[in-house]
């Protein structure tokens, strides 16, 4: 009889990365149906381009470099949906596929896989997109024939009166990226991710709680901090992308912190900065203050003494 | 009651699957094994010196061998029959420890001179616990005479007594509790009157309703003593985890409990020591639990002191599944053993026999940096990022990160989704560190 001897513990949870992984894609769905509902399924067909590009970019690479094949882990099927849910609907496929490859190869594997990437791969590739094709990202989409900006650049504009109900902007009725535009839907998911213990609910909280509190004196109403949280990719952002976890701090306090840097630079943005939409940029930003934040916020150990 | 529940909330840990499987089974005495093979080295210490010689008849309850220094602890035999051979043989921890082998002759013949102790004072209390034999049951096998002897006696505030049995599987300190609460209580009575301790704590997970309400009543029969119902959060019975969790005292870094007032003594240890004082019967039988996926019919069996895995597993109908992986306590701290002739221990609580199944250890994936191991860490400590610094072989940043108050519960890789060795690199941390720390008083000692 042969005994395999090891170092205790002799157990592990069940919740692997892969299992987090899926459970992130599963609280996805709610805003994929809404986009569906939406938009069309035209969602559906850039979602799984990003993904499928996503995917096949990892696993070419892991092949070409000789590392082990990590698709099976979901984290790019991850990437790839979240990266197709910042997109318009009516983005050119291509497009949707190269902002894929770019948040794989360049901000994921180059970086050197998975958990070691600063900043968050969807958010890379929403702003590269971004940056080189202005105007097919911007080319929105609306669900009624009225509209012909988002509420996001009707609140720049100071055109309160056109903007779309507050309920038709919680179920999603308005113009915007394909995922971003339910907040029901986007807080179901995170309701899941809650249940699920998946992430934890600092950074969302804060970040949107912090836009709502700044909002709300800037905009003098609060129906406008309302319109504001339900506007553009906040709720998405917040729950979704500044929890990703090898870019954000392992820390409760450095999440809240986390939180109310991206809250505070999504207003000063929103507000004073050129483009309507400051999520991705803040959130990004505050990827790249995470080993300061990390530095700052260590858990301090029970009982030690500092020697 | 305010700072309680700010504890509570505060609490770490992790929940694993309790698989208290044995819980309902009374202890059963095992049969009289051919053989025992009993080290002089089962508690912290100094090992025990053989007394006896090859050839020689001894009777269960005999000193065998005895303590060597102060902490240290003497031996006794668990059966009647003749010293076969005194040898050194591998103990599961990799070290060559002196063993007596005992070939029984069937009769469990008891010694005859065996009889309850007698005692008129704290310090003769004490040396009687010395000669028991006991050390702590609940694990760690620290003598209970050094444990108990303190200085200042005004300095405690309480007695907790352990009966949290926070590790999977392992029931034998609920069967103690169950099946021996007048022993327990009587020890309570014991140490609350030679230690002068102003309180008694009973804590006990709450996964054991029948025994915190049997224990809530024989306490109301009692002066200061009370029942301490604990959330079941492994590892709730962790010294400092349970002094935190049941008097929200804190203990610092190279102090001991006593330091805050608390003596903690686990509930089994507690029962034998009344059992000793009752019948002056010393420490040679154990109650252990004999669980895992390939033991055919698991149970708690009360075992001799020496006894082999092997025996034991077979007086358990043996397997029903080819085991893997064989360990002396629980799956989150227990230790695997390289093969079944290894002997039950004072300090063992439960064998387990893993098929296959639960004996593989799954694959090691990246870090992902979710930060669990931080949050689930009962002493707040950065597994990651000890990690990370071990790799790098930056030991004065491994200093700062504590790792050596690790008290290597195994929380941080039971719940990593990565399935990284943390706690195991902990203890290499550990060692590091402990190096280290030696060398710079060295050098200071040295310098001056």
């Amino acid at each position: 009889m042969k005994l395999l001897v090891s170092s205790s513990p002799h157990m592990q949870t069940r919740t692997t990365t892969a299992v987090l992984m899926r459970d992130v894609v599963i609280a996805l769905v709610p805003a994929l149906i809404a986009a569906v509902w939406i938009f069309g399924l035209r969602s559906l067909l850039v979602t799984a381009v990003a993904v499928a590009a996503a995917v096949l970019t990892e696993y070419v690479f892991e092949k070409a470099v000789g590392r082990d094949v990590t698709v099976s882990d979901f984290s790019a099927v991850v990437t790839g949906m979240l990266l197709a849910f910042n997109l318009p609907v009516t983005i050119p496929l291509w497009q949707a596929a190269l902002g894929s490859i770019v948040a794989i190869l360049v901000v994921k594997q180059l970086f050197g896989g998975i958990g070691r990437n600063f900043a968050n791969p969807a958010i890379v590739g929403r702003i590269v997109l971004f940056l080189s094709f202005s105007k097919t990202m911007t080319a929105w989409q609306f669900p009624d024939a009225v509209s012909s900006a988002t509420p996001l650049a009707l609140m720049r504009a100071g055109d309160m009166a056109a903007l779309p109900s507050l309920g038709q902007m919680f179920l999603g009725l308005k113009g915007g990226c394909l995922g971003e535009v339910s907040g029901l839907a986007l807080l179901i998911g995170f309701a899941y991710l809650l249940i699920r213990k998946v992430i934890s609910w600092h950074t969302p909280v804060v970040f949107v709680g912090v836009v709502f509190l700044l909002s709300w004196p800037l905009g003098g109403s609060l129906s406008y901090a309302l319109c504001q949280i339900l506007s553009g990719g906040l709720l998405l952002g917040a729950i979704f992308m500044a929890t990703d976890y090898a870019t954000t701090p392992s820390t409760n306090f450095g999440r809240v912190l986390f939180g109310l840097g991206c809250g505070l630079f999504t207003v000063l943005i929103r507000q004073w900065g050129s483009y309507a939409e400051g999520v991705s940029f803040a959130i990004l930003f505050m990827n790249i203050l995470t080993p300061y934040l990390s530095k700052w916020t260590k858990s301090k150990p029970l009982g030690g003494v500092a020697r | 009651m305010g700072l309680n529940l700010w504890i509570q909330l505060k609490m770490h840990g992790v929940h694993v699957p309790h698989h208290k499987n044995t819980a309902a089974m009374p202890a059963v005495i095992m049969d009289c094994p051919k053989s025992v093979t009993i080290p002089m080295s089962m508690h912290i210490g100094t090992p025990a010196r053989p007394l006896v010689k090859v050839g020689e008849y001894v009777k269960m309850g005999q000193r065998i061998a005895e303590a060597d220094g102060f902490v240290s602890s003497p031996v006794h035999a668990s059966i009647s029959g003749t010293v076969k051979k005194i040898d050194s043989f591998l103990a599961s921890n990799g070290r060559r420890i002196p063993a007596i082998t005992i070939e029984s002759d069937g009769l469990m013949a008891r010694c005859e001179s065996l009889e309850p102790p007698v005692y008129h004072n704290q310090q003769e209390f004490l040396q009687t616990l010395t000669d028991s034999g006991i050390v702590g049951l609940g694990g760690a096998g620290f003598p209970t005479s050094v444990k108990l002897t303190v200085k200042n006696m005004a300095k405690i505030d309480a007695v907790i007594v352990n009966g949290a049995e926070c590790e999977p599987y392992i029931t034998s300190d609920t069967r103690t509790m169950l099946d021996q609460s007048r022993l327990v209580m009587e020890g309570a009575r014991i140490l609350q009157h030679q230690l002068k301790a102003p309180k008694i704590l009973f804590a006990i997970e709450d996964n054991k309703p029948e025994c915190i309400a049997l224990f809530e009543k024989l306490c109301a029969a009692e002066d200061a003593m009370e029942v301490c119902s604990l959330p079941s959060m492994y590892p709730q019975g962790g010294e400092k985890v349970l002094i935190y969790h049941t008097m929200g005292r804190l203990v610092p870094e190279g102090k001991l409990p006593i330091d805050v007032g608390a003596i903690v003594i686990n509930v089994t240890t507690l029962a034998s020591i009344a059992r000793y004082l009752e019948h002056g019967l010393p420490l040679v039988r154990k109650c252990i639990t004999v669980d895992g996926s390939a033991v055919k019919e698991p149970k708690n069996v009360v075992a001799p002191i020496g006894a082999s895995l092997a025996d034991v597993f077979a007086f358990c109908g043996g397997f029903k599944a080819e085991p893997k992986k064989v360990l002396y306590g629980g799956p989150m701290m227990g230790i695997a053993v390289p093969d079944l002739s290894e002997p039950i221990l004072k300090n063992t609580n439960a064998i387990l026999a893993f098929a296959e199944d639960e004996a593989t250890p799954p694959k090691t994936t990246a870090c992902i940096r979710c930060g669990r191991c931080i949050g689930h860490c009962p002493l707040r400590l950065m597994p990651a990022e000890v990690e990370d610094a071990y790799a790098a072989g930056d030991v004065e940043k491994l200093a700062a990160l504590k790792v050596n108050l690790c008290m290597e519960c195994g929380c941080c890789s039971y719940i990593c989704p990565a399935h990284r060795p943390l706690v195991q690199t902990n203890r290499l941390a550990k060692a590091k560190v402990a190096a280290y720390l030696r060398e710079q008083k060295q050098k200071e000692a040295a310098a001056k």
